[in-house]
C-alpha cells in the first residue's frame, strides 16, 4: 500500500463528503466546459452561415442589421431596396451573380423568403459547400415552396403537402395568404443554418399574395384577387428587401462596395459578410466571455469548497498522520498523502464533470438547435479544453498544498501524542 | 545491574526538552537500556512520558543531550534521518486508536513495511504477509474470521493485539508501548502482555513499557520511575 493507494483508501472512507466534493467540482467543470463548447459551437455556426458571397446589399440601416434580417432572419429591414436599383447593380459587368430577397412573412413560425432560382445556384455555406435537395426540387410554378430541413422535420411536411403563408412574422399571425395556398416541391438537406429553419418561394409569389394587400391589411371583398387571376398579371417586384452579390473577381469587392455605399439614386449600403461576421461576433463574443469568468469563478467555489473539506478533515485525521509518522512516515510523506488527496478529488471531479458535460450536451443537443439554431457538433475535446481542465487539477493541487503544509506542521508539532 | 554499554539500546545522556513557550518537560541526566532487555517505565500522566518517547523515537530534537538509539546518536541525523531511523529500528503501540480505521487488519500490520525497506528484508523466508498471519497467530488473532473484518468492528483489545503484531512485523530492535493495556481488563492484560513478551524475546527485541499502572510491573526485568529520574518537578 503506498501513500497513493492510502490517501485513495482514506478518501473511500470518507466518501459521502468526498462524493459531495467531486460533485461540486464536476458540476462546475461541466458548466465551465459546458460553456466553452457552446461558444465554440455559436461561433463556428456563425462563421458557417454564409459564404461565397462577396457583398450584401441592403437599405441602408446598420451593418449588423443588414446581416441580421438578410443572413440570420433576425429582425426587420428598415427601408426596400427598389426593383430598379437591383436590376442596375445586377447588370454591372464586375457582378457574376446576384440573389434577391424578400422578407416580412412567414409560416408557423418560419420565416418566408422570396427569392429565385440563383439561391439554389450560388449560396453557399460552410466554406463553400452548396444546398442540396432531400427530396424535389428548385420551385417552377407561382405557388410553390421549397421548405427548410428543420421546417420539414418539425411540421412534419413532405412533398406535396399544400401550405399556406401568414402576413407578418409573428409566430401566430391572424392575417393569413389562406386564398393563395402553396405546395411544397423540396425539400432541403440539412446545413445547421438558418437555411433549414427557411420556407422559400419565389418572389413573384411574394408579389402575387400581396397583389390585394394594401398597408399590411387585405382589400374589402370584391377587391380581391384570386389565386389563378394572380397568374395573368404582371408579377415584377416593385421592391426587395435584400440582395446578395457575386463579384466576378474578388478584386473589385472594395470598389463595389464604395461605389454602392455612394450610390445617389438611393441610399443603400453594401456590407462584406466576413466583416459584419466578426463584428457580430466581437458583440456576442462580450457575453460569452462574461458567461466563462462567471464559469471559471464556479470552478473557484467548487475547489474552494474541496479545500474546505480537506481542511475541515485534518484535525480528525491528526491520528491518522501520527500513526503513520510512528511507523516512520516522514513529514514529505504526510504532504504527499494530502495533496494526492487533493488530486484524487480534482481528477475524479474533472473526468466526472467530462461525462457529465457529454451527457448533458448529447440530451440538449435537439433543444439547442431547434430553439436556438445552435448546431453542437459531437466533438471530442480540443486541445484547448485539455488545457482548461489540466488547469483546474493543477490548481486543486495548488490549493492543496495549504491543507498538506498545515498538516505538515502539524505532524512536527504533535509529535507522537495521538490526540483523540 | 549495570547494563554493558556496547549493548544498550538506548541511551541518554543530559537529556533536557522544552515545549515551544513551555516551560522544561525533560531533564533526565541519565537513562540506560540494554539490548533485549525488558523495562517498565512508570509515571503518572503528566509526568513527560509522550515527551520522553517523541525524544528517543526522534521525532522531537532535545535543546541539549544526547539520546543513542542502539548504538546510533540521533542527534546529527537529518529529520528524515531520525524517521527513517524509527521506522527501520523502533515498533510503537500506543494507548489506543493504533490502527488506520480504512485498512483491514493485515494492510494495518503490512504497513510499516511501507515505510521501512530494512524491515521488510528482515523478515526470514521474505514473505510479508505469511510473517504477518504468524504474528498476528502468536498473539491470539488465529483465525481467518477475524481477519477479514474491518478494524472498527474489532473488540479494543482485539485491536491492540493488531497494532503489537505491527509493532513487531520485521523485527525492530525495540518495541515502544505507550500503556497499551490501560483499556483492557485484567486477565487480558497479563495475556496480552506475555504474549508481547514472549514474542518480543523470541525476536531478540527491547520491550520499554511505559504505563501509570505499576501492577505489571512484576513481569519485567526491571522498573524505572520517570518521577525519580526525570529531575523536573511538576
Amino acid at each position: 500500500m503506498n501513500i497513493l493507494g492510502l490517501a485513495w483508501r482514506s478518501l473511500l472512507n470518507r466518501r459521502s463528503t468526498a462524493l459531495l466534493t467531486i460533485s461540486a467540482i464536476a458540476i462546475s467543470v461541466a458548466l465551465l466546459l459546458g460553456v466553452e463548447k457552446m461558444r465554440t459551437a455559436a461561433r463556428e455556426g456563425f462563421a458557417n452561415t454564409v459564404s461565397g458571397v462577396d457583398l450584401i446589399v441592403g437599405a441602408r440601416s446598420g451593418q449588423l442589421n443588414l446581416l441580421l434580417y438578410s443572413v440570420f432572419r433576425v429582425g426587420d429591414a428598415t427601408a426596400n431596396v427598389s426593383w430598379d436599383s437591383y436590376q442596375k447593380i445586377a447588370r454591372h459587368p464586375d457582378v457574376a451573380w446576384t440573389i434577391p430577397i424578400s422578407l416580412g412573412d412567414s409560416h408557423r413560425g418560419f420565416r418566408v423568403m422570396g427569392t429565385n432560382g440563383d439561391y439554389f445556384e450560388h449560396y453557399r455555406y460552410a466554406g463553400g459547400r452548396r444546398m442540396t435537395f432531400i427530396s424535389g426540387k428548385p420551385f417552377d410554378d407561382l405557388y410553390d415552396a421549397v421548405v427548410g430541413a428543420e421546417v420539414a422535420s418539425q411540421l412534419g411536411y413532405r412533398l406535396g403537402d399544400p401550405i399556406v403563408i401568414a402576413h407578418g412574422v409573428g409566430s401566430v399571425s391572424f392575417a393569413r395568404h389562406d386564398d393563395k395556398p402553396f405546395r411544397i416541391v423540396g425539400i432541403l438537406a440539412k446545413t445547421g443554418t438558418p437555411i433549414d429553419r427557411t420556407v422559400h418561394v419565389s418572389l413573384e409569389a411574394i408579389t402575387a399574395i400581396h397583389l390585394d394587400w394594401q398597408s399590411g391589411a387585405r382589400a374589402l371583398p370584391g377587391g380581391q384577387v384570386s389565386a389563378d387571376a394572380a397568374r395573368e398579371q404582371d408579377l415584377t417586384p416593385e421592391s426587395i428587401t435584400a440582395f446578395m452579390v457575386g463579384m466576378e473577381s474578388k478584386v473589385m469587392t472594395f470598389t463595389m462596395q464604395r461605389a454602392i455605399n455612394d450610390y445617389r439614386q438611393e441610399a443603400l449600403m453594401a456590407i462584406i459578410p466576413g466583416v459584419a461576421l466578426s463584428q457580430l461576433w466581437n458583440l456576442v463574443g462580450i457575453a460569452d466571455t462574461a458567461l466563462m469568468i462567471v464559469a471559471a469563478f464556479v470552478v473557484l467555489a467548487g475547489l474552494l469548497g474541496m479545500l474546505t473539506a480537506i481542511l475541515t478533515s485534518l484535525n480528525e485525521r491528526r491520528r491518522e498522520m501520527a500513526i503513520l509518522r510512528s511507523l516512520g512516515a516522514r513529514p514529505k510523506h504526510i504532504f504527499t498523502l494530502l495533496i494526492t488527496e487533493a488530486g484524487i478529488l480534482a481528477s475524479a471531479g474533472v473526468v466526472a464533470g467530462v461525462a457529465l458535460t457529454y451527457a448533458l450536451l448529447f440530451a440538449a443537443q435537439p433543444v439547442l438547435e431547434r430553439r436556438f439554431g445552435i448546431f453542437l457538433q459531437p466533438s471530442g475535446l480540443t486541445g484547448y479544453d485539455v488545457l482548461i481542465l489540466g488547469g483546474i487539477i493543477v490548481a486543486a493541487l495548488l490549493m492543496g498544498a495549504y491543507p498538506a503544509w498545515r498538516a505538515y506542521r502539524h505532524t512536527l508539532s504533535d509529535g507522537l501524542t495521538i490526540r483523540v | 545491574m549495570r547494563p554493558d554499554l556496547a549493548k544498550l539500546a538506548i541511551e541518554a545522556r543530559a537529556l533536557r526538552y522544552a515545549w515551544p513557550g513551555k516551560p522544561l518537560t525533560i531533564d533526565l541526566p541519565r537513562l540506560d537500556i540494554a539490548r533485549g532487555e525488558r523495562v517498565f517505565l512508570k509515571g503518572p500522566s503528566g509526568s513527560g512520558k509522550s515527551t520522553l518517547l517523541g525524544l528517543l523515537g526522534g521525532v522531537l530534537s532535545p535543546q541539549s543531550g544526547s539520546v543513542r538509539v542502539l548504538g546510533t546518536d540521533l542527534a546529527p541525523l537529518s529529520g528524515a534521518a531520525r524517521d527513517r531511523f524509527r521506522g527501520d529500528n523502533i515498533g510503537f503501540i500506543f494507548q489506543m486508536f493504533n490502527l488506520l480505521p480504512y485498512l483491514g487488519v493485515l494492510e494495518n500490520v503490512l504497513l510499516p513495511l511501507q515505510f521501512s525497506a530494512a524491515r521488510a528484508a528482515r523478515i526470514a523466508g521474505g514473505d510479508p504477509v505469511n510473517e504477518a498471519r504468524r504474528l498476528l497467530a502468536a498473539i491470539g488473532l488465529g483465525s481467518d474470521d477475524l481477519l477479514q473484518r474491518p478494524v472498527t468492528e474489532l473488540s479494543i483489545g482485539q485491536q491492540q493485539r493488531v497494532a503489537a503484531a505491527r509493532a513487531l512485523l520485521g523485527s525492530p530492535g525495540i518495541i515502544v508501548a505507550d500503556e497499551p493495556t490501560s483499556a483492557l481488563d485484567h486477565d487480558s492484560r497479563e495475556n496480552f502482555l506475555s504474549l508481547l513478551m514472549s514474542e518480543c524475546r523470541a525476536q531478540g527485541s527491547t520491550l520499554l513499557f511505559v504505563s501509570h499502572d505499576t501492577s505489571l510491573g512484576y513481569l519485567f526485568d526491571r522498573t524505572l520511575s520517570l518521577l525519580d529520574i526525570n529531575e523536573v518537578r511538576s
